[in-house]
């Protein structure tokens, strides 16, 4: 079942505003502008935003290094974001965590881990935090097929699946861990079948088709708020740029990568849109337009924001008493 | 005073909190209703509270503390159990790098009010993997508290803060301990994370001792008593907060310090006491500063072993001897 006109035309501004704000990012990383390192996640953009689209802003997620568009997909201000990659102080995190570390707690984004992997558990807490309280929230795990081979992984999704948590483990699998092709590290080529390991339903989808992504994430979520339990959903999709800031990816075969750029998530879904009379043309380019304007507007907050005073970096260590 | 066991107290204070207050609960290996935890500490609680709030979990120590942690992010207040100090280092990744910097990373944008339960140290016979007291590592992350009760009384009350604490507290028992009495009160009580005990007062010599080696400093100042020799023992309660005041205030008095603890001597806990009576009491002091801990080595097996490695009223008393 496809969703609502209204709704796909925001799916497709939702995944106009991660691919540009990426692209963005790059180039004012180009200008060395952005302090440390980047993680871009163009090309990925229809995993976030299919999954997040099947949630309230009440239900949670998890995220990791390569997370800006999981925030923008779950409807954090692209401002604060910006201005959190640029290590500013109006940033999310107020310039303490960077590209690597972006969570707004106010949207359910409960914040990147850099370390791989180790947002299954911590989602699954969430899970288990969501069934002591009662609640119908559910929570979407992000996390990459390298992240698939932790131990956090086997730990994680068991403990979700022997307790029936709210958790739709999300993993999109870009072929790639850093340089390490999956063939080299896995006997397997659907990280999707794990999840016969835990009892629980596993999905391969084609993570570059946004609606493939909405209809299964559709159904886990309907599964996790009805206490049915988690699902393991694999995303099959690619990274367009290198693993992160100077990474050329010469690892990668030049035909796969030129194979995957026709399969162009945002390019396959407006021709999509306009083949079914959503969208004509002029109003896809309007809405680029308009996705433009708003990441300008977002990279002159973030620009024009302030550093964090020196000392703020002895803040937030500990949480003192009566402190939010 | 009536008087109950270390186990007891401990039980009492995770009961009362229970009771107190719903978000508590209780997640770890066999701590439910069909063992009650590997010391019985949880005895009874899942018969009383229910086996959600009395969870117990597969053999999976990182998960443990990842879904704690994602639990206390998410408005619950667990206390999570690890079976063996030692098996922490299966979940140190939660712990030092997702527990203890959550709040710190995101901006003070969110709390982690977390209790990690561990026994720690030797004397039992258990050897390497069941016997070490590891409490350096924590106090070397920041973002945790660390609290080593000594006696019941101490025990409940600081757990009882530690449940209320919104950070990470470790909470390190020691497995001799458990079986001890002493005096606790019916009513309710507290102790403050970072107030250090003056166990007994005397006017020759400091003795820092934590956890068991509290019992064994106090031995010892039995013992010297004969000689003429009185011994201050200062229980310094948590290691993080620290109350240097309290050790420095009782140097000044002194002249002498010696310092003893469980775990190895080698960038341990007794170096980083030394450090702060060196940096700030050094004029005071009569005689150097002198430490007993364990020798650099795994915790032996054979008894003859075991006990050669443990600090103990002799060479507690020899210590002494050489700065008085």
């Amino acid at each position: 079942m496809m969703p609502e006109k209204e709704r796909m035309i925001e799916m497709f501004r939702n995944m106009l505003e991660i691919r540009c704000f990426e692209e963005k990012a790059f180039e004012l990383f180009g200008q060395n502008l952005v302090p440390g390192t980047l993680h871009l996640y163009v090309g990925q953009e229809a995993v976030a935003v299919g999954v997040c689209v099947n949630l309230g802003k009440e239900d949670y997620i998890t995220s990791t290094h390569r997370g800006h568009g999981h925030c923008i997909a779950k409807g954090a201000r692209l401002d604060r974001i910006m201005a959190e990659i640029l290590g500013k102080k109006t940033g999310y995190c107020q310039g303490k965590g960077g590209s690597m570390h972006i969570a707004d707690f106010s949207v359910g984004m409960l914040g990147a881990t850099a370390i791989v992997g180790a947002g299954i558990p911590i989602a699954a807490g969430a899970g288990l935090s969501i069934k002591l309280r009662g609640t119908d929230q559910v929570v979407a795990c992000f996390f990459g097929e390298g992240a698939s081979n932790q131990g956090t992984f086997h730990e994680g999704i068991n403990m979700a699946a022997v307790w029936k948590l709210p958790v739709v483990f999300v993993c999109e699998n870009n072929l790639y861990a850093m340089g390490t092709r999956q063939s080299r590290v896995m006997a397997i080529e659907n990280v999707a079948d794990r999840a016969a390991a835990y009892g629980i339903p596993g999905v391969a989808v084609d993570g570059n088709d946004v609606l493939a992504v909405y209809e299964a994430a559709r159904e886990a979520v309907k599964r996790a708020r009805e206490g049915k339990g988690p699902t393991l959903m694999e995303c099959k999709t690619y990274r367009h740029k290198g693993h992160s800031r100077f990474d050329p990816a010469t690892y990668r075969p030049k035909e796969e990568v030129e194979e995957w750029l026709k399969r162009d998530p945002i390019r396959r879904f407006r021709a999509r849109l306009s083949e079914i009379g959503v969208l004509t043309e002029e109003e896809a380019n309007k809405i680029q337009q308009e996705v433009l304007a708003k990441v300008e507007e977002a990279v002159k907050f973030a620009m024009e924001s302030p550093y964090p005073a020196p000392e703020e970096s002895l803040e937030h260590v500990y949480a003192r008493e009566g402190e939010d | 005073m009536r008087k109950i066991t270390y186990r007891d107290a401990l039980r009492e204070a995770l009961r009362e909190e229970m009771l107190r207050d719903d978000s508590v609960f209780l997640i770890g290996e066999d701590i439910g209703r069909y063992w009650h935890g590997a010391f019985k500490v949880t005895n009874g609680l899942a018969e009383e509270f229910g086996d959600e709030r009395v969870r117990d979990t597969p053999i999976s120590e990182s998960a443990i503390i990842g879904v704690a942690t994602g639990a206390a992010i998410t408005g619950m207040r667990p206390v999570a159990e690890i079976m063996f100090g030692d098996l922490s280092a299966l979940a140190m990744d939660q712990i030092a790098n997702q527990a203890a910097k959550l709040r710190y990373m995101f901006g003070g944008q969110t709390k982690v009010p977390l209790v990690i339960r561990m026994p720690f140290g030797a004397g039992v016979n258990i050897a390497s993997h069941h016997s070490q007291s590891l409490e350096a590592w924590f106090m070397h992350v920041p973002g945790l508290k660390v609290a080593m009760p000594s006696t019941p009384y101490d025990a409940k009350g600081l757990l009882k803060t530690s449940i209320r604490d919104d950070n990470p507290v470790m909470f390190l028992e020691h497995k001799l301990l458990y079986p001890i009495e002493g005096p606790v009160p019916e009513e309710e009580y507290t102790i403050p994370l970072g107030a250090a005990d003056v166990k007994r007062e005397g006017e020759d010599v400091t003795v820092v001792a934590t956890l068991y080696m509290v019992h064994k400093a106090l031995a010892a100042a039995e013992e010297l008593i004969e000689e003429g020799i009185e011994v201050e023992v200062v229980d310094p309660r948590t290691l993080v907060p620290l109350d240097k005041r309290v050790i420095i205030d009782s140097v000044k008095k002194t002249g002498r310090i010696v310092i003893v603890t469980e775990d190895c001597k080698t960038a341990g806990v007794s170096a980083e006491i030394a450090a702060v009576v060196a940096e700030e009491a050094l004029y005071y002091l009569d005689a150097p500063i002198k430490r007993v801990a364990e020798p650099d080595t795994p915790i032996p097996f054979s008894p003859s072993l075991e006990q050669f490695v443990i600090p103990n009223e002799k060479t507690i008393i020899k210590a002494i001897k050489e700065v008085v």
